[in-house]
């Protein structure tokens, strides 16, 4: 159980990212609020209370770029400043992450299905230097489609890469409607079970929750997939829950009324 | 006689005993790309991936992400075919230090027929920004590439082939036509007129003005086999080996267009988008000159033995000598 100090400082910061991803888009006039919001808890717990400086994060979910950058921001990596800076010419905050164009970004992402693989590689390097580092993936329930996640969740459990730490974004949407409209894709902790995973669900905006299942994950023998069940644009009570805000910025209206919601 | 694919399993076997950080990935195929030696002798830095090209190519970028040096390895249809996309977004958009080195490229594949024949992936690789493309033509030639992709960092791709070839640059340098004057050297002056492998700097073998023959590949040696008949009949015709396909070595290509009569590209390889393409970009916009390019037309391979394929798709030695011939006469 985490301090109620140690919750509220996490509440209190996630909000902030929350402020930060709608300030970034709504400037921008440009990006994907929906499931920036709805990893931004999972985010916070990572990089305030679990990260090494030689752990390494994966948003495999590319487009939730604005959350990572906030994230950074927030975590002092980045002037908060720059944030303004997202998504325009000439900035280090690309539309999707990019490593050569923001050092503190560790994997360049953007193209759906890839984050695991590449965790695999990083986690096999780790695991060649015989250290203890952990490597972190955020991956998007519509991304998991993409047959190269399950060639990856083989490779994973076959080389028994127990120091993966992997959250399944589970907001349950998509561009085009719900998972189960798109590309029904459950059940989801049969599968990732059923590929020899170590398979935890959660509440994704729990903290408590969130921290205890990265907790346990640190003892497992196998991969870990965290199975995170949280609201697409949580945090902002118009975009809840609502496919159309997969990839559209607020106007101005809709920005201050968000940002009221948050403060 | 040894395959390049067999030259790039002795480079790995030998590299991986130096430099630790060397690690090697394929997809089910270590007896056919030869990484196989490397996973004998070094099992715990060989990868086996399954047959998951693209969760190889993401892996690889892990790896170097991780700080080791991987070399990944399948046939070379299904590394630049299948996994394209992860080496364009997860190697080559970062920049990172992967090795891609692709076995059984062009025709020259065989019976497999045209599912697993590559005739696309020079084009598909040099259209990739940060991407080296190289394509050896022999055993030295090889050890030479996969030596050079190991202390180069950033991504590199190397065009290996199935059948075996013939030793240009090695013990049996007899291919190599020396000029008439060079002829008269001594045994040890002969030797250190063996070129030098630098990458992105062409090899020209002879100096003869009637035709240039730019090859790559197999079809070096094909070339150089035309250049041999074809002195006989006093044609001279001076053939570059074309080992870098990218950065491409404009100033050999001017220089050479410059001073022999005909351009001739010849690649076991589409014409679109590979050598050809590649040698005509530069040549109109630097030098305009009218280039016959040889390689295969605008159509699919099929099953044979590969020195059959190559004669029936025009690609042997002999459709060089008639090619040069043509404006001869």
């Amino acid at each position: 159980m985490l301090s109620s100090d140690k919750e509220e400082f996490l509440k209190k910061t996630a909000k902030d990212i929350r402020k930060d991803i709608l300030f970034q888009i709504y400037n921008a006039q440009s990006g994907h609020p929906g499931g920036a919001l709805s990893c931004a808890d999972i985010l916070t717990a990572i990089y305030f209370e679990e990260k090494t400086n030689d752990d390494k994060v994966i948003l495999s979910k590319g487009h939730a770029s604005a959350a990572l950058y906030a994230a950074l921001a927030e975590h002092s990596e980045i002037n908060k400043d720059e944030l303004k800076t997202f998504r325009k010419y000439g900035s280090r905050l690309q539309g999707h992450p990019s490593s050569h164009a923001l050092e503190k970004i560790d994997v360049s992402s953007g193209s759906l299905g890839q984050g695991l693989s590449i965790a695999n590689g990083i986690a096999l390097s780790n695991k060649l230097n015989k250290n203890d580092n952990k490597t972190y993936v955020i991956l998007g329930d519509g991304e998991i489609a993409e047959g190269q996640v399950w060639e990856a969740a083989m490779t994973s459990s076959h080389y028994k890469l127990k120091n993966i730490i992997a959250f399944l974004d589970y907001n349950k949407m998509q561009i085009d409607g719900t998972n189960d409209e798109v590309m029904k894709s459950r059940p989801l902790d049969k599968k990732f079970k059923a590929f020899g995973w170590n398979v935890q669900e959660i509440d994704g905006h729990d903290f408590n929750q969130i921290i205890d299942a990265i907790e346990n994950a640190k003892n497992s023998k196998k991969p870990n997939m965290i199975i995170a069940n949280t609201v697409k644009g949580k945090g902002v009570s118009f975009m809840e829950n609502q496919v159309g805000w997969h990839g559209k910025a607020p106007n101005e209206e809709q920005y201050n009324l968000a940002m009221k919601e948050l403060s | 006689m040894k395959a390049t694919r067999e030259s790039y399993g002795e480079a790995l076997e030998k590299l991986g005993k130096k430099n630790k950080d060397i690690v090697v990935l394929d997809a089910d195929l270590a007896n056919a790309t030869m990484t196989k030696k490397f996973k004998s002798l070094y099992p715990k830095r060989f990868f086996d991936m399954g047959i998951a090209e693209q969760d190889m190519i993401g892996t690889a970028a892990g790896f170097a992400i991780g700080g080791k040096i991987p070399f990944s390895s399948t046939f070379a249809i299904f590394a630049a075919g299948r996994a394209y996309e992860q080496i364009r977004n997860a190697i080559a958009y970062p920049n990172l230090n992967v090795k891609i080195a692709a076995t059984h490229a062009g025709l020259t594949v065989g019976e497999d027929g045209a599912s697993h024949q590559a005739i696309e992936d020079i084009s598909l690789m040099r259209t990739i920004p940060n991407m080296t493309v190289i394509s050896p033509c022999d055993d030295m030639e090889t050890k030479w590439a996969i030596d050079w992709a190991t202390k180069y960092n950033g991504p590199v791709y190397i065009r290996l082939t199935r059948p075996k070839v013939e030793s240009i640059y090695g013990e049996n340098p007899e291919l190599i036509i020396l000029e008439n004057d060079e002829k008269q050297k001594s045994k040890e002056e002969k030797r250190n007129l063996k070129p030098k492998f630098e990458i992105g700097k062409m090899i020209v073998h002879g100096e003869g003005n009637d035709a240039t023959v730019f090859a790559t590949g197999v079809e070096v040696q094909e070339a150089l086999k035309a250049k041999n008949e074809l002195a006989k009949q006093s044609i001279n015709i001076r053939v570059v080996d074309v080992h870098t396909i990218k950065p491409i070595d404009k100033e050999t290509i001017i220089k050479c267009a410059k001073e022999t009569d005909r351009v001739i590209t010849i690649e076991d390889h589409s014409i679109i988008g590979g050598l050809g393409s590649a040698i005509c970009e530069v040549l109109s916009e630097e030098f305009p000159t009218k280039v016959k390019r040889m390689g295969v037309q605008d159509k699919f391979g099929t099953s044979g033995k590969w020195h059959e394929l190559l004669e029936e798709y025009g690609l042997d030695s002999k459709s060089i000598i008639e090619e040069v011939l043509k404006k001869q006469n």
